[in-house]
């Protein structure tokens, strides 16, 4: 049996705008794109509200496809996905088109598109909350410059922004450092500890072994489900080389271990 | 000036007007996908439809939307070769089509001359097909400003584009449909060959000054329209034909586009898309 529920916790045009109880449970699941053979099985964990989960795995090992199964776009071949509020996806600022004349204001504003009926315009209250969303990650005088000028850290936070307007309970994060400079970085470091003690779950999809340390638990998918939990447990020699297998270099005896093979594509 | 006063130039008028306007604005959406090539396949490829519908006797409008299916038709089936690429197959059967036009053209019964079906007859049209004509222009302009904000999140970031409510593969399918119609509705003014003139020249020039997506919808629409007025008068006063003036126009605006902001046509980089690769054809 697959089912796929999504409770929304909260509504749209709440003042107050906090998911009550974000969660994510996943029990035995497969799924696979058409007919093939499924691009990832096995994988079952549960995300409380607050959490946050690094998602490793090398190319190929199906972050993706566990991040398209939880949007609903991927049906589950087996398995069960129960999900506790809106789920945004926040891609990487470099798979959007840079060259279309959209400012970071109109970007964070796609995020009310799907509540908003199609003969009507955004509603002055999504406005608002889009400058609110902006003004949260730091941009508030930047609403106006165009998404394809603003710097990749810039860009990744107006995306957080707009996941914020969808009002997204679960957050899935794609890369959300790659290609950012240190300052970003610590900014939207910021902004995610912010988030989850909202009590929103985040997913954060990376390459980086030591930046997963940062997080609540470690999934490791290779084609399937290697390890869920802790990253005291998960992010040991041997689980790491069940997940990358020879792709992984160790640094400093394992302190320091980068996956190499950035940016899937 | 004759324009003023002549009854049949100021319907001509208005109708061209209309149809550079939905033309300009669709234009910008066509470049901003990357399917310029698609609007220059659909307006070919109708060309036996046009010549049938000729020897028929029906409505050249029937016969345009009737080669247009046709065509989309094919392609779609010569895609489903995976040895095929995408764009020889666009290639093959727009070019089969074009040839089996010119032929079913040059023979003796057809009563309308290859060159009114090449290069349209603005002023020998008649005042039903020209009202359908506008009505189809208006009724793509109103799709477009409809479907605005999908148009927007399924260009700027398919990616995400689900999550939003946006479907990308439904919304650039909508738009080849109303490339479709568009065409459909141009193609008795402009011709077949002349209609992609108005399709992408005003909405590159309006990629290149304009600075947000509104401007440069409305700037291309602006410009289509003034294309058509443009020629229009031009081929009134110096008595040349009208289709090419229009599209003479079109392209004068965008090489002064071009001096105005000499840098690269937003948006309008990158590789060109054949249409069924729009629609997930395997490459």
């Amino acid at each position: 049996m697959t089912a796929v529920t999504a409770d929304r916790t909260f509504s749209a045009s709440a003042g107050e705008r906090r998911p009550v109880d974000a969660h994510v449970v996943v029990a035995g699941l497969a799924a696979s794109y058409g007919a093939g053979p499924p691009a990832l099985r096995g994988v079952g964990f549960e995300a409380r509200a607050g959490q946050a989960i690094a998602v490793l795995g090398p190319n190929g090992g199906g972050k993706t496809t566990l991040f398209r199964a939880l949007l609903g776009e991927l049906a589950a071949a087996a398995g069960e996905i129960a999900i506790g509020g809106a789920v945004a996806y926040v891609p990487q600022t470099e798979r959007s088109r840079l060259d279309f004349p959209v400012s970071a204001l109109d970007v964070a504003l796609m995020g009310a598109y799907a509540r908003t009926p199609w003969y009507r315009r955004v509603a002055a209250a999504d406005r608002a909350l889009a400058r609110a969303s902006l003004a949260r990650v730091g941009l508030a005088e930047h609403e106006r410059k165009r998404f394809g000028t603003l710097s990749g850290g810039q860009r990744q936070r107006v995306l957080i922004a707009r996941a914020l307007v969808q009002d997204a309970g679960v957050l899935l994060l794609d890369e959300p450092f790659a290609g950012v400079d240190q300052t970003s970085e610590r900014a939207i470091m910021g902004i995610l500890d912010e988030l989850r003690a909202e009590g929103r779950v985040l997913l954060i999809a990376t390459h980086d072994v030591d930046q997963a340390r940062r997080w609540d638990r470690v999934l490791c998918l290779r084609g399937e489900q290697v390890a869920y939990g802790p990253p005291s447990q998960t992010l040991t020699n041997a689980v790491l080389e069940a997940t990358y297998g020879a792709e992984i270099v160790m640094l400093d005896c394992g302190h320091r271990a980068v996956a190499i093979q950035h940016h899937p594509h | 000036m004759a324009i003023l006063h002549s009854g049949l130039l100021q319907r001509a008028l208005l109708e061209i007007v209309v149809l550079g306007a939905a033309c300009g604005a669709l234009g910008v959406w066509l470049l901003h996908l990357r399917h310029a090539y698609a609007a220059e396949s659909l307006a070919h490829a109708m060309l036996p439809g046009l010549v049938l519908a000729s020897l028929a006797g029906a409505p050249l409008l029937l016969g345009a939307a009737g080669g247009v299916l046709v065509t989309a038709a094919l392609i779609a089936l010569a895609t489903r070769d995976a040895r095929v690429g995408s764009e020889i197959a666009v290639g093959v059967v727009v070019t089969t089509a074009f040839g089996l036009g010119a032929v079913l053209a040059l023979s003796p019964q057809v009563p309308v001359g290859i060159d009114r079906l090449l290069f349209g007859d603005l002023l020998g049209t008649a005042t039903s097909d020209l009202l359908t004509a506008g009505g189809l222009a208006v009724a793509v302009g109103a799709c477009l400003a409809v479907g605005h904000r999908r148009l927007a999140v399924a260009v700027f970031d398919p990616v995400s584009a689900p999550s939003l409510g946006v479907q990308p593969p439904r919304v650039e399918l909508a738009l080849l449909a109303l490339l479709a119609i568009a065409v459909v509705a141009a193609v008795l003014s402009l011709g077949n060959l002349l209609v992609f003139a108005l399709l992408v020249a005003p909405a590159a020039a309006a990629m290149r000054v304009g600075r947000s997506l509104r401007a440069q919808i409305l700037l291309a629409a602006g410009l289509g329209s003034l294309s058509g007025l443009l020629g229009l008068v031009a081929s009134s006063e110096l008595d040349v034909a009208a289709s090419g003036s229009v599209a003479l126009a079109a392209v004068a605006l965008y090489a002064l586009a071009a001096i105005a902001a000499p840098r690269t046509p937003r948006g309008a980089s990158g590789a060109r898309r054949s249409p069924m690769e729009a629609l997930g054809a395997p490459r």
